[in-house]
């Protein structure tokens, strides 16, 4: 039997969307019994809805007022405790997770597997290495336990489950640290789909030039229901928020259809878009590297081809 | 002494096409230009930085691999560290035994801070500052795009999925650094003959207690896949045309 820990990432009201890509994921490891744990100020929204994903079979919950903000140094030590009676502890490979795990995997002097993107065995996993210009399989001495980072690009998500799975609160010895404290977050909210979980994302480069000009994208955007993205040297020169950047440091994102507008298509660009199912280019230099990963390409002006769309879309 | 401990991994340069090996045994880095992991730049110059402020006295580069990484760490003197340690070793060192080997070097080093990258472009693994943060029962502050030291806290802007988060935490602590965070200042010529001169010490890891464990087997290297090649439209509608037969306008 493999026991399975996964953190239920949320935001104090929602589970993460990406945690029911872990279950799918953690679904894969044979024989796999598996637990979601919620650590929070309130857990009862956030568990009710970790308990209705598919394949879950339990959901634990760890209560306590530091928890309102998720910070890795209060979590680790709680989650480690817990840890100790599992085989495997996942999270996804967001900067909650790629925060929290590997401090909870020194804790327990155990490996952790970053961006896990396929399970071969219990012990067994394929990841990305070089912004995902090679991938390599690593094998973890039977025994050990195993601590991951999802890839949660590289997961549909798991459905909804009829019969919730039981919810169960549970006290852990470990008093979370007090040397971190959460001041503030700050994002340019809007009512667009999410860019990570988004169906369609149009996204801009540097050749946007300006803030301004990015405007013609969120238009654009509007109209087909997509997440709005952007290069790192967009972000970089101030045209687009950071948390629009995509990449291999920015997000991983995997829509059904990614259109970028005035990006040549650097690696570390094509790390974060490769697994979207199509991909459309649209640059003014026909040597663009992004041609070369572009299921459709088209040579052009985007100060041009932006509005045209927006007006033949319509 | 008030230092900072910065840590210095040698790296493919980001420019370099990776290429795996036929036979599937790894990557290709024979005759391949080696760099400083570029989060390690930024975390070196966020250091300088600091030590131009007067909040610390020195600056102490760390790099962890084969005798090769003296030619980083000698970047690193050139750039402004005041010294360096190689802790030499030829075996594959995971981030758990990065992590140990920093974590017995802060124990005797005492530092304010340690900056490391929140990822190295080799493995992409983002695991090393988290695990020393851990080890040493310091806190952590993860891709950092700003820094503010007042006192015995550090106030840092994080890059995080919703936005810029904003921590403070006691200090010592580690602090791991994104793209924004900084631009690295150039290496200057003179500075390069200077840093012969500043002292580059070598250590071996059994020295500091660690001996390197292999925990996760690489098995097989293989490059990804590649996507099918796609199609040229000539105009804005060919495209719309295009999409919808996707079903995707
Ligand atoms: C360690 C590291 C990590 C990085 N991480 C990321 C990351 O996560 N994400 C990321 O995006 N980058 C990342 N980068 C940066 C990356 O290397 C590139 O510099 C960046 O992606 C370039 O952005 P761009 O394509 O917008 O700009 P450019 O490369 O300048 O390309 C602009 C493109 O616009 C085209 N163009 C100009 N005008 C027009 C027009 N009117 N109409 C149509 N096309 C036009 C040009 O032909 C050109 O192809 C990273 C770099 C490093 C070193």
């Amino acid at each position: 039997m493999n026991r399975i820990l996964i953190v239920g990432e949320h935001d104090g009201s929602r589970l993460n969307p990406a945690i029911a890509k872990c279950v799918t994921c953690a679904r894969g490891i044979p024989d796999a019994e598996i637990t979601i744990a919620v650590f929070a100020a309130d857990p009862t929204a956030v568990a009710a809805d970790a308990a209705t994903v598919a394949g879950v079979d339990r959901v634990v919950t760890v209560t306590h007022a530091i928890h309102s903000n998720a910070l890795a140094a209060a979590i680790a030590p709680q989650l480690a405790e817990l840890a100790a009676a599992y085989t495997h502890v996942f999270g996804p490979s967001t900067t909650f997770g790629k925060d929290l795990m590997p401090r909870v995997a020194a804790l327990l002097d155990a490996p952790q597997v970053s961006d896990l993107m396929a399970v071969e065995s219990a012990t067994r996993f394929r990841r990305p290495i070089y912004a995902s210009n090679a991938i390599t399989t690593v094998a973890a001495a039977e025994g050990s336990k195993i601590i991951a980072t999802v890839r949660i690009a590289s997961f549909e998500a798991a459905g909804v489950s009829v019969a919730p799975a039981p919810i169960e609160a549970v006290t852990v010895a470990a008093e979370p640290a007090t040397h971190t404290r959460f001041i503030s977050v700050s994002s340019a909210r809007s009512d667009r789909p999410d860019l990570q979980t988004a169906a369609k994302v149009v996204s801009g480069g540097r050749a946007l030039a300006s803030a301004d000009n990015f405007g013609i994208l969120f238009k654009l955007a509007d109209k087909m229901g997509a997440a709005v993205g952007a290069s790192r040297a967009a972000v970089d020169a101030g045209y687009a928020a950071n948390e629009m950047q995509v990449g291999q440091t920015g997000k991983i994102i995997s829509p059904d259809l990614y259109l970028a507008f005035g990006i040549s298509g650097a690696i570390q660009h094509l790390t974060g878009i490769k697994d979207a199912k199509t991909i459309v280019a649209i640059n003014k230099d026909p040597e663009a590297p992004i041609f070369e990963v572009a299921d459709i390409g088209l040579v052009g002006d985007l100060f041009q081809i932006v509005p045209e769309l927006d007006r033949l879309l319509g | 002494m008030k230092r900072i401990l910065v840590a210095i991994k040698r790296v493919v340069d980001y420019n370099v096409r990776i290429r795996v090996k036929p036979d599937g045994s790894g990557v290709i880095t024979d005759g391949v230009k080696m760099s400083i992991n570029p989060f390690d730049e930024i975390a070196l110059e966020e250091a300088l930085r600091l030590k131009e402020k007067g909040i610390v006295e020195e600056v102490l580069a760390v790099s962890i691999g084969t005798a090769d990484c003296q030619q980083q760490l000698r970047t690193a003197l050139a750039m402004g560290a005041d010294r360096a340690i190689l802790v030499q070793t030829d075996a594959v060192i995971e981030p758990l035994d990065a992590a140990r080997i920093f974590r017995a070097l802060c124990e005797r080093e005492t530092p304010l801070l340690a900056i490391l990258g929140k990822q190295a472009i080799d493995d992409d693994c983002s695991q090393t500052g988290q695990m020393l943060a851990a080890l040493w029962g310091r806190p952590q502050a993860t891709f950092a795009s700003k820094v503010e030291i007042n006192g015995d806290v550090a106030r840092v802007t994080r890059e995080v999925d919703a936005g810029l988060e904003t921590i403070e935490v006691d200090l010592p602590a580690v602090i791991t650094t994104d793209l924004r965070l900084n631009e690295p200042r150039y290496v200057k010529l003179p500075d390069i003959m200077k840093a012969k001169k500043k002292p580059l010490d070598t250590l071996d890891p059994g020295a500091l207690g660690v001996t390197p464990v292999e925990r996760l087997k690489p098995v097989k290297f293989e490059p990804p896949p590649v996507r099918a090649k796609g199609v040229m439209v000539k105009d804005t509608q060919e495209l719309i045309d295009a999409l919808r037969r996707k079903g995707l306008a």
